[in-house]
């Protein structure tokens, strides 16, 4: 068994075992093994990085064997340049989940545990998987522990969130489906991507596979027009669950652009790049301005990550390498400081149950140390220099300056948006006298949260002030891509 | 030629036998509980599902009784599958028929005799036979749904089964007849030969094979001739419900391909067109009737349709621009369909049963409300089925239609193509209505404290029938190859 089988598997087993042997009465018990079966599935994730060969494009720790031997789809798994990180940003996320969950869940908890760990494994799956089918396995297969986790731990319109995230995502990955199949039949009986990154494809037919693909990867990035899912999903979600929807279930949709869009359907790519780049300047410029004027405190985070993402789209399809890994960096640094900013949501509500931005003010007062933490992610959310938020989006800026110097313009008003809409809410939430008796009645936050607020802040400082391992990973992968999409597959 | 061949019937002679005997014992027998005439059926199914695994890779197809029937590994595997979907019915229905002083000899011997319908219908090589297992199958099933005597739902339903059934089963004689006038024998293969020779009159063939594909939809329960599914699903006791639901649909599919593919091959064009419309229309009111349904049974015979809608797909894939190069990836995969939907629907059925108890009968969907807090492993097993019926992976459900969509996709037709994106998006649908199910278990209040009446042996069947469903999911490739070669070796001959 290899390195990224057990990253998948190690998790999933531990979500297993809590699943059998959790009882309602004993939350001590899954808690501690949860613990365990998220730490050491992170640490399982480790080696990845550092046994990585930068110097490669292709896929490394391959491991392929048969799986369906009568569609000939293959077990195959192999991570590169541009997903690697994604395998540890998802194993490391479930840590922080699982230990931010420790007291603010207290109903079902083996049955939480599990599902985030079973979530866990699906994602690193879907990042590993160098088989068209097995991603699509994987990728479908999220949708299963997080419908229920919105389901049964969510807010009081959590039915009604849980099943247009469902339905979203599935309407989209159907018509993805189609694509897959239709690849499989073309290629002559092979589900294997990189066979599908080598075959040439007439145009009719690359147009009608991007689109396909934009249809299952557009709903999950979020894409405007087809966001609304997210607000509401993320509102409903438990603080555990906005923060792995935001932090790792978003990237998968962006990261399926890099591996099968891109790639499969080069020339369709760069024929209708400026849709997507319209998408995204409409994401960035005006989910923005509808961030600004958000009454509740999660759904104004919803719409930022969304123009976050609105970034990421925009990179990728300017075809640049700094485009590219500044859109990739931008998706790891966005998934700690979403992540961040969800749990700060968390903590509040775990104290006040409100998540409205007018049941707060003058936090600073009681929770200082924590008002700190909060003021350090609210500006890394707005892409403050020194932070991981800014060098993806300088990153970006900067490769688009080369291709358009007003796409490059419009692209720079989200810094200016996102310091409005980041600001103003840090302004009225935390700073001013004590708004009201439940804000005087705060305590500061304790030794875990703590920690779990720590652990993200070195890592988003650490990719503000030193991104380089980051990037250089990626290099070899990211210009190997690129150099792909530009050769033409007409014939 | 004319040998008479009994070994190719054992399997059917075994049944009648133990049908008979079922029947003679069980007026002896004094247990309420009718201990040894269920022990004495489940042996003789097991006795039939054992012959029919001990042949089904020969991979030999033999004729006997003069041509009258065969014994081919596609008949085989799907003989055995029916009497292992009997075998896991009667399992889960033995409780529940005996807290509804149902528990009479009748409901055996009547399910052994819908067995040897089943049985016969699957080794069919004449038109007759055909015809003449389907009535064994139905009149049993009729009386079957009838056996609540004092019930009002259950009685209409076995009326409005037995008219509809009645009236299916004259469709289907008449186009058989319209087929021997045409070609001058009964006999499957003979009629292929005779098509494929041509000189016959047209309007003829197309007439008869308008109405054996009418008679075949009424028995797969396809728009528009669905009217029964819905009220027999609901009306009948659940017990029969699963035996109307379960092994009979692998009949109908076994029936399905020897008169249309084995018998009208030569017709393909023709009939595929119907099945296409058929198809569509069961997907489409299917699913959305589904939609509307508060009673799980009949949501269930809503999804039931769009099932057989998905599976009827398959069948129109076979035969491509007059060539049947991918008949055999075709029809495999709309067997493997049939095989996966029975596995599902047994659970979902035998859950139900499980659920209910003396003087309630749990067959609302509110019902399930909160099942995941009152007992979690039944809700888990509960939505690993919904979510196969869904089709999303990793549960087997997917895999179906998966092969069935890639059977559709790579004919590389344009209309095919299409007919798989509507496909899908009207499963997109029906995701909706099995998602409501987990929800109203996990996200409601349970209204009711109780826990079903524990039974250990039904409540590990139940188990193992889930596990199916998630280990076929993850290694579906067996299956595949079996149904595939079955489906091979069967159009080889």
């Amino acid at each position: 068994m290899g390195l990224l089988s057990v990253s998948i598997w190690l998790p999933i087993a531990f979500g297993i075992l809590l699943l059998a042997l959790g009882r309602d009465n004993n939350p001590g018990m899954a808690r501690g093994l949860a613990l365990i079966g998220a730490v050491a599935s992170f640490l399982v994730t480790i080696p990845l990085i550092t046994g990585f060969d930068m110097t490669q494009a292709a896929l490394q720790f391959q491991e392929n064997l048969p799986w369906i031997a009568r569609f000939n789809v293959r077990y195959h798994l192999g991570v590169d340049g541009i997903s690697v990180w994604f395998v540890l940003l998802t194993a490391f996320i479930t840590v922080i989940v699982v230990v931010a969950g420790w007291e603010s869940v207290t109903d079902r908890v083996h049955q939480y545990m599990g599902a985030f760990l079973i979530l866990s494994g699906l994602m690193v799956g879907v990042f590993a998987a160098a088989d068209g089918m097995l991603f699509y396995v994987f990728f479908e297969a999220t949708l299963i522990p997080m419908y229920i986790i919105i389901g049964v731990w969510g807010g009081p319109r959590r039915v009604y969130a849980a099943f247009k995230f469902f339905l979203y995502t599935l309407a989209g990955s159907l018509l993805m489906l189609v694509a897959l199949i239709y690849l499989y039949s073309k290629s002559g009986g092979s589900f294997d991507i990189a066979t599908w990154h080598k075959l040439p494809l007439a145009m009719p037919a690359q147009v009608l596979l991007f689109f396909a693909f934009f249809a299952a990867f557009s709903v999950k990035v979020p894409m405007w027009p087809v966001h609304t899912w997210l607000p509401d999903a993320h509102v409903e979600a438990p603080t555990g669950g906005s923060v792995v929807l935001a932090a790792i279930m978003l990237k998968l949709g962006a990261y399926g652009f890099l591996r099968f869009s891109m790639p499969i359907a080069p020339d369709a790519s760069r024929e209708y790049a400026w849709f997507i780049i319209a998408l995204s300047l409409i994401a960035v410029v005006y989910i923005g301005l509808v961030a600004l004027v958000q009454q509740d405190m999660k759904k104004l985070v919803a719409y930022s990550s969304i123009a976050h993402m609105g970034f990421v789209t925009l990179g990728f399809f300017i075809f640049s390498e700094l485009g590219v890994s500044g859109g990739l960096v931008q998706m790891i640094s966005h998934g700690f400081v979403s992540g961040a900013m969800f749990l700060a949501i968390g903590v509040l509500y775990d104290r006040v149950h409100s998540r409205e931005i007018s049941a707060y003010g003058g936090v600073v007062n009681t929770m200082p140390k924590f008002a700190a933490f909060a003021l350090f992610f609210t500006m890394a959310n707005c892409g403050l220099p020194g932070t991981g938020g800014f060098v993806g989006e300088w990153m970006v800026i900067l490769g688009t300056v080369k291709a358009s110097f007003w796409l490059a313009a419009i692209a720079s008003t989200a810094l200016i948006l996102g310091a409005a809409y980041s600001l103003w809410m840090y302004k009225r939430v935390y700073f001013g006298e004590a708004a009201n008796d439940h804000v005087r009645k705060l305590t500061d936050i304790n030794a875990r949260e703590f920690a779990v607020m720590a652990v993200l802040a070195i890592a988003t400082l650490w990719m503000g002030v030193y991104p380089k391992p980051f990037t250089d990973v990626m290099h070899t992968s990211v210009d190997s891509l690129l150099k792909h999409v530009a050769t033409s597959k007409l014939k | 030629m004319n040998a008479m061949n009994w070994l190719v019937v054992y399997p059917q002679s075994l049944l009648l036998a133990a049908a008979c005997t079922v029947a003679l014992v069980d007026l002896f027998v004094t247990d309420p509980q009718r201990r040894p005439t269920y022990w004495i059926t489940q042996l003789s199914l097991a006795g039939v599902a054992a012959m029919y695994l001990s042949s089904w890779d020969s991979g030999i197809t033999v004729y006997g009784m003069q041509r009258m029937v065969v014994t081919d590994p596609m008949g085989n595997l799907l003989g055995f599958f029916s009497m292992v979907a009997m075998m896991i019915t009667t399992a889960y229905a033995q409780p529940y028929i005996g807290s509804r002083e149902l528990q009479k000899g009748e409901f055996y011997s009547l399910s052994m005799f819908v067995a040897l319908g089943i049985s016969v219908m699957i080794s069919a090589n004449n038109f007759l036979v055909v015809y003449l297992g389907l009535e064994v199958m139905s009149l049993s099933l009729y009386a079957l749904t009838a056996m609540r005597r004092d019930h009002g739902v259950s009685t209409e339903a076995a009326m409005k089964y037995f008219v509809l059934g009645a009236l299916a089963s004259g469709f289907l004689l008449y186009g058989m007849s319209m087929m021997y006038g045409a070609t001058r024998s009964l006999e499957i293969n003979e009629v292929f030969n005779a098509i494929g020779k041509g000189g016959i009159n047209a309007t003829v063939l197309t007439f008869g094979v308008v109405f054996i594909v009418a008679g075949l939809a009424f028995k797969l329960g396809a728009v528009p001739f669905h009217m029964w599914v819905p009220d027999v699903y609901h009306g009948a006791p659940t017990a029969i419900t699963l035996l109307i639901g379960g092994a009979p649909k692998l009949a109908a599919f076994a029936m399905t391909i020897r008169l249309l593919v084995e018998g009208l091959l030569g017709l393909a064009v023709d009939w595929q067109q119907m099945l296409m419309v058929l198809a569509v229309g069961s997907l489409v009111v299917g699913n959305f009737a589904a939609i509307a349904q508060t009673n799980l049974k009949r949501m269930l015979a809503y999804s039931t349709i769009s099932q057989m809608g998905f599976m009827l797909l398959g069948l129109t894939a076979g035969v491509v621009g007059g060539n049947t190069l991918s008949a055999g990836n075709a029809y495999s995969s709309a067997m493997f369909y049939v095989v996966t939907y029975v596995l599902t629907t047994l659970g979902t059925f035998g859950l139900i049963m499980f659920l209910s108890r003396q003087g309630f009968e749990s067959e609302e969907i509110a019902d399930l409300a909160g099942l995941a807090r009152r007992s979690p492993w039944l809700a888990g097993v509960m939505t690993m089925f919904m979510f196969s019926l869904a089709g999303v992976p990793p549960m087997v459900g997917f895999y179906a239609k998966l092969a069935i969509l890639q059977a559709l996709i790579t004919t590389n037709v344009t209309a095919y193509i299409v007919l798989a994106v509507i496909a899908v998006m009207l499963s997109l649908i029906g995701a909706f209505y099995y998602l409501r199910i987990v929800k109203v278990m996990y996200f409601d209040k349970p209204t009711d404290s109780s826990l079903p009446v524990q039974s250990s042996g039904v409540s590990a069947l139940l188990a193992l029938n889930g596990a199916a469903v998630l280990v076929f999911g993850l290694l579906p490739g067996g299956l595949m190859a079996m149904c595939r070669d079955a489906v091979l070796k069967a159009l080889a001959t």
